[in-house]
């Protein structure tokens, strides 16, 4: 009898389990509007901080006072964690109805499936109010799938104290002046460059910004649509990454070493362990949260341009945060878009610190010092290149990111760098 | 239960019906949970496929398993596990037999030894993993601080391509011996005293008794230790994912790390699908191919002839 029980027991837990496992469905995507003209809008983004925290938070109850027959539905997730939730559900076929994009290869591979809609005429409008580099992400063959709402970019972040300590008067232009600061560093016995190899997507910086500076800003566009990366410019920003490498230029164990984790690139930065670092407008906030923070001494300036190269010291590379819509979201999700980028809205989340300047003469939002230069580069950049690990295809974004950490290491040559990133750029 | 008062055949009905009703949840649970996904990685393992949008439709046969098989990095996987299999069973298992030997004799505080050795095991493997990462950092971390006292010049461990593979075999060591003690002092607990007894009485002194009573005797708590060692590594990922990621470039990689960076990071689902497949095979393989012969003595009267017991 006590077999039959326990079977029973079972029976009954399995039908609980298959229970559950029937009634979730029902998350994302579709449903949203019901009856009596009240209109619910899902809004998927990664606000789980501060400052953006209160931002979104206060956005929402201001523009539900205005819209009483819209509610909108906030779903902040973590960074990482929002990827992967984002990612189960495009896989499953279906898009939340807005959502926090990135652009580039990513979002091109969800329009390309479907599963977002195509702004360009309701935006239309407001659209003109945008900064040409910040759009650049959201636009395929003419047609714009996503607003902006954050733009940055990236450069070498300095410790002024350590630079003077070796004798350096001021930051490098060129990259023979930046190699020379290099050996001037490492001979005052001052760890030159802090990097996370472990990440990869630091290390991917370099190599970028190098074919930025050789090949200029189209070479980098034409890569990408013939899918061939095995130009001598490539080539020659291979073998000046190795040049760099040579040098031996990193912190004690970088390989190892992750971006935001104790020990990791900012904390070594951020506890005045080394001279530099190549990273975006978030590192003065990383370098604090994860090591002490260096203050005053921490200082700016844009990658420096190569001798000879096609590229101007005046283009910057880089990327942002927008908001795109799912394929079959109302047209009020498209309102509340509109309201987020307002002028006077989105001047509220410049000055709390949390997004860097999207919008036309907005520059002088930003408050905070070190955002105010990044801001500043910014609104003066001839050009703009979004990470390339963004911009192509997640494989090939992937694979620029392990064939430079490669390169790096040691293990792979200039030429197979390009040879490798072709190649999956071949079989995507 | 029933007292015979039918005829046999409607009773064995009977009894097949009630086998299968009660039977049915769990068989529908483990078709849609375990049966169901496998086809699926395997039906997606032969296209090309990013996993967004609708079924796949670019039909690639074994192209999947070509490129794999000529892929450095997957066969770097293959070495990867093959040399943490190796490890296991020459350092790890003796390790966890020795100590498990020790915490059977009569000592003091044996019962907080037992269970200081097992508490590793218990730790989650992501707070292992940064516990070690902060431990073995070069720069500052506890290990080189402590080697650098005794005059040591202090490794890279995790941050150098020749020593990471060492390195995650000593957090694997440190993390899963207390597990596999466990299971010998279990089984040396089965063996009963009179056989050593009698043993020590012929005469045998204490490395005979060990090498031809109390080992012959272990012999199926080893084989089990075996099979759970060598899954494990095959199947190793979350240690890895936290510590290394896999680098530095690609020296620490496991096929599960290799699987999960194509599917999740690269979108190509269906050649991780193909990596998948590959894992479950070799898996399956081993686990059959160990069943059937190396198994076999411990499974007699168990689950195979369940039929004989009745």
């Amino acid at each position: 009898m006590t077999v039959c029980r326990r079977s029973a027991a079972l029976l009954a837990v399995s039908a609980l389990i298959l229970g559950g496992c029937s009634s979730t469905g029902s998350e994302g995507g579709g449903g949203g509007s019901s009856a009596a003209g009240k209109v619910t809008v899902e809004w998927w983004n990664i606000g789980t901080t501060e400052p953006l925290k209160t931002v979104y938070a206060t956005a929402v109850k201001d523009f539900e006072a205005l819209h009483p027959n819209i509610t909108i539905k906030n779903v902040a997730t973590e960074n990482d964690a929002y990827k992967s939730k984002l990612t189960t559900l495009t896989q499953s076929g279906k898009a939340p109805q807005i959502f926090h994009t990135w652009g580039g290869g990513v979002l091109k591979q969800q329009v390309d499936a479907g599963l977002v809609k195509d702004i360009s005429s309701e935006a239309a409008p407001w659209l003109s109010t945008f900064t040409d580099a910040s759009l650049a992400a959201y636009q395929f063959d003419g047609k714009t799938y996503a607003v902006p709402y954050d733009i940055g970019m990236v450069g070498f972040w300095y410790n002024k104290a350590l630079f003077k300590k070796a004798g350096i008067e001021e930051p490098p232009g060129t990259w023979t002046q930046l190699l020379d600061d290099v050996k001037k560093l490492k001979a005052a016995g001052i760890t030159p460059i802090a990097l996370a190899g472990k990440a990869k997507w630091p290390g991917h910086y370099y190599w970028a910004y190098l074919a930025m500076r050789i090949g200029g800003l189209p070479a980098l566009q034409k890569a990408g649509t013939d899918k061939n990366f095995n130009t001598p410019d490539f080539v020659a920003a291979g073998q000046k990454v190795k040049e760099l490498a040579d040098l031996q230029p990193f912190q004690r164990g970088f390989l190892g070493a992750d971006y935001d984790k104790p020990g990791g690139q900012a904390a070594t930065m951020g506890n005045g362990k080394a001279a530099m670092e190549l990273m975006g407008q978030w590192a003065p906030a990383v370098e604090k949260s994860s090591g002490k923070g260096i203050g005053d001494d921490l200082g700016f300036f844009p990658f420096p341009a190569v001798e000879g190269g096609k590229g101007t010291v005046t283009e910057a590379f880089g990327g942002g945060g927008g908001f795109a819509l799912g394929a079959d979201a109302p047209p009020e999700a498209v309102e509340f878009l509109k309201f987020l980028t307002s002028d006077a809205e989105h001047r509220k989340a410049v000055g709390s610190g949390g997004v860097l300047p999207v919008l036309k003469g907005e520059e002088d939002a930003a408050t905070d010092p070190n955002l105010s230069v990044v801001a500043k580069n910014l609104a003066s950049a001839t050009g703009f290149q979004l990470y390339l690990d963004q911009a192509y295809p997640p494989a090939v974004g992937q694979e620029v990111n392990d064939s430079v950490a490669e390169l790096i290491a040691g293990t792979k040559t200039p030429d197979q760098v390009t040879q490798a990133i072709t190649e999956t750029a071949k079989s995507e | 239960m029933n007292s015979g008062r039918r005829n046999p055949r409607s009773r064995a009905l009977r009894g097949f019906t009630t086998i299968l009703l009660f039977l049915l949840p769990a068989l529908v649970l483990f078709l849609l949970l375990v049966v169901a996904p496998i086809a699926v990685a395997m039906y997606t393992s032969f296209f090309k496929w990013n996993g967004l949008g609708g079924l796949p439709t670019e039909f690639l046969g074994l192209g999947n398993f070509e490129r794999l098989f000529g892929d450095p990095v997957f066969q770097g996987d293959l070495w990867h596990g093959a040399v943490l299999i190796a490890l296991s069973l020459v350092v790890q298992l003796p390790i966890a037999l020795g100590l498990a030997l020790l915490l059977n004799q009569k000592l003091r505080g044996r019962a907080f030894y037992r269970l200081l050795f097992f508490a590793p095991y218990v730790l989650s493997e992501a707070i292992t993993g940064v516990l070690f990462m902060m431990i073995l950092e070069p720069e500052s971390g506890l290990a080189n601080q402590i080697l650098q006292v005794v005059g040591l010049g202090g490794l890279d461990w995790f941050a150098d391509q020749s020593t990471v593979l060492l390195s995650l075999f000593l957090v694997m060591l440190w993390k899963y011996f207390g597990f596999h003690m466990i299971l010998y002092i279990a089984g040396r607990q089965g063996i009963p005293n009179e056989l050593i007894e009698a043993a020590q009485i012929d005469g045998a002194t204490g490395w005979k008794v060990f090498r031809h009573v109390t080992l012959p005797l272990l012999g199926p708590t080893i084989r089990i230790s075996v099979f759970l060692s060598v899954i494990g590594a095959i199947q190793l990922f979350d240690l890895v994912w936290i510590i290394t990621d896999g680098g530095p470039t690609h020296s620490s990689e496991t096929m599960a790390v290799t699987m999960v960076q194509f599917g999740f990071k690269r979108f190509q689902v269906g050649y991780a699908s193909a990596i998948s497949v590959v894992m479950f095979l070799i898996s399956l393989v081993f686990a059959l191919g160990y069943q059937r012969f190396v198994l076999r003595r411990d499974l007699q009267g168990a689950t195979t002839v369940l039929r004989d017991q009745r």
